[in-house]
């Protein structure tokens, strides 16, 4: 894991991994990753340690970079749908929801009621099984081995069922389409989803109660990697990274795309913005998804699931441009596509909600130990499919 | 305010100053604002502390690669013809250079309003590829930036570390380009049978 690095610029005076900085210190220069166990992928922490302290900490991407961007902007409009599953890989309902919105607003499709109530659905089913996972990561990086990471994955494979009975793929669903979604609800399904509905709160106070209280997650998250709201403004940190820091800005509400404006769900928001509110507010946020789940299953309407204009092949939008956006599990996911009137987009581009979270990763770390750096990074919530693409 | 209210107190704020109204022909079709690379950052902190629009926000940075263009427009022009005046169409060609592209997507968290769209393009799209960074103001634009200089090749001067993001170092062309080309595959013949056939045929 120690190496000397070649991406630091070196200050004058240092020569290799050990090196001496100023009188009596002495700066360690130590790359965590790119298979370290706390990053969850392929990522790399170039961390400067003086005894056990962050002086500096520089992210270094690209182990999974596979120019998304530019296979999208050679293949077909819907021919990237399929791919949008690989960014954020335990997300793809939501990915395709973005990429879909987006190219409604470029065509000016509009998905019927069913399918937005649908889309609704899979997205918060969605946001349910991902903040699990994440608790479950991070409280396994704190020495918490197995047991709540299975208790999260114990009800994921349920929301996973229900993936695979509507898109008959548990992970790469590639279930929306432009206008509506590719398939309607198989028979049982809206049964099937209502029972986990009425047994998650169950399943959410287990979850909860079980390290909510414990000393020693208290110890190790409260007041680490504390993130002011300026700053996570102005480093353009979103999702529920900047309502743990108290700012007030989720999608759902303030675009209130989709049908977001029918159902009545709360916000929460952190006081502190350290590591505990984001673990606090996922926690909270899985009960506002359960709510919103509720009120989806129970007003959904029947009628058609696709645009009657919607055209699976051959889609060639007006030359033009488009920036949409979501409220995605991990902040904000947008498309930013350029159309010059063919078949394929002629920019296309993701803002990835994960890497831009990173940005400010250096700023929380500092002064803190190496073991606290672990912790940060595992309630940034990233995954490196999304960050590098 | 329109895009062309924020051109015009862009333009009487910052002496010197011209901005573009960009059209844009999607259905929604919002404009965005071009602004000339010289006074890009003036113009980005304006629009930061303006206090009817408070962009504190900017979510997105894209880079956009326009290779040269020609547009070929019919023209209706008067002509005499055999003494007699006749109108005739006639083709005119004009060529627009090409040149790269950094577009800002600005959003207000304060007053939960926009997007503003702002686009920054260099001259050229060889070697005068300079605009100013904007992460001074708004430092979700670091990341972003780095990732448009190494695919693209925009240099934004003024930016606090400037490398590649996901290209290797030591990679040297720019992939996002439209016109660029993958270098050919110096692996060399494979031999299907493996590594292990390759031992088995060495003895």
């Amino acid at each position: 894991m120690i190496s000397s690095l070649k991406e630091m610029p070196r200050e004058a005076g240092e020569t290799g991994g050990m090196a001496g900085s100023g009188a009596g210190s002495q700066l360690l220069e130590v790359a965590m990753g790119p298979h370290h166990p706390s990053t969850h992928g392929v990522f790399r922490m170039d961390v400067q340690l003086e005894g056990e302290r962050v002086v500096r900490l520089k992210p270094v991407f690209g182990y999974l970079h596979r120019n998304h961007e530019q296979i999208a902007e050679k293949t077909s409009y819907l021919g990237s749908m399929p791919y949008t599953d690989r960014l954020d890989y335990l997300c793809s309902m939501s990915n395709n929801w973005a990429y879909a919105l987006t190219v409604e607003k470029l065509t000016g499709l509009q998905p019927p009621e069913r399918a937005e109530y649908i889309r609704v659905i899979m997205a918060e089913l969605t946001r349910v099984q991902n903040h699990a996972g994440l608790i479950g990561f991070l409280l396994q990086d704190m020495g918490a081995s197995g047991t709540p990471l299975m208790y999260a994955f114990r009800e994921r494979e349920k929301i996973l069922d229900l993936f695979e009975w509507v898109s008959g793929a548990r992970m790469m669903c590639n279930y929306m389409r432009f206008g509506g979604v590719r398939v309607d609800l198989p028979e049982g399904w809206v049964e099937g989803a209502l029972a986990f509905v009425e047994r998650a709160p169950r399943f959410l106070d287990e979850y909860e109660g079980l390290l909510r209280n414990s000393e020693i997650v208290m110890a190790r998250t409260q007041g680490v990697g504390l993130l002011p709201a300026e700053l996570a403004v102005n480093a353009g940190v979103t999702g529920p990274m900047l309502r743990a820091s108290g700012v007030n800005y989720d999608l759902r509400k303030v675009d209130r795309y989709g049908v977001y404006d029918r159902f009545s769900f709360r916000v929460p928001l952190g006081e502190k913005g350290d590591v505990y509110d984001r673990y606090m507010m996922r926690l909270l946020e899985m009960r506002e998804s359960v709510s919103i789940l509720a009120q989806a299953l129970r007003d959904l309407p029947g009628g058609p699931i696709l645009d009657p204009k919607s055209k699976l092949r051959g889609l060639r939008p007006k030359a033009g441009e488009v920036y949409g956006r979501i409220e995605a599990p991990k902040g904000e996911l947008g498309f930013y596509l350029i159309s010059d009137g063919s078949t394929n987009p002629y920019r296309y581009r993701v803002r990835p909600p994960s890497l831009i979270n990173l940005t400010v990763l250096e700023d929380m770390c500092l002064d803190r130990s190496v073991a606290d750096v672990v912790v940060i990074l595992g309630s940034v919530d990233i995954v490196l499919g999304e960050v590098d693409r | 305010m329109t895009p062309e209210q924020i051109r015009s107190e862009i333009e009487a704020a910052i002496p010197g100053c011209s901005v573009e109204v960009a059209p844009n022909g999607a259905v929604p079709g919002q404009a965005s604002l071009a602004v000339d690379r010289l006074h890009a950052l003036e113009a980005a902190w304006f629009l930061r502390r303006h206090p009817g629009l408070l962009l504190d926000f900017c979510s997105n940075v894209a880079g956009v690669d326009w290779l040269d263009r020609e547009i070929s427009e019919k023209v209706k022009v008067r002509k005499l013809v055999d003494g007699v005046e006749q109108e005739a169409e006639e083709t005119r060609k004009s060529k627009i250079p090409g040149r790269l592209e950094a577009v800002y997507h600005l959003f207000s968290i304060e007053k939960k309003q926009g997007p503003v769209i702002l686009r920054v393009r260099t001259e050229n799209r060889s070697d005068r590829v300079e605009i100013p960074s904007l992460t001074p103001v708004w430092r979700s634009a670091e990341f972003q930036e780095r990732e448009i200089f190494d695919l693209y090749g925009i240099v934004f001067t003024g930016h606090p570390d400037l490398r590649r993001l996901l290209m290797w170092e030591g990679f040297t062309d720019h992939p996002m380009r439209k016109d660029y080309v993958p270098p050919p595959e110096d692996d060399g013949p494979q031999d299907p049978r493996g590594a292990v056939g390759k031992e088995a045929a060495a003895g």
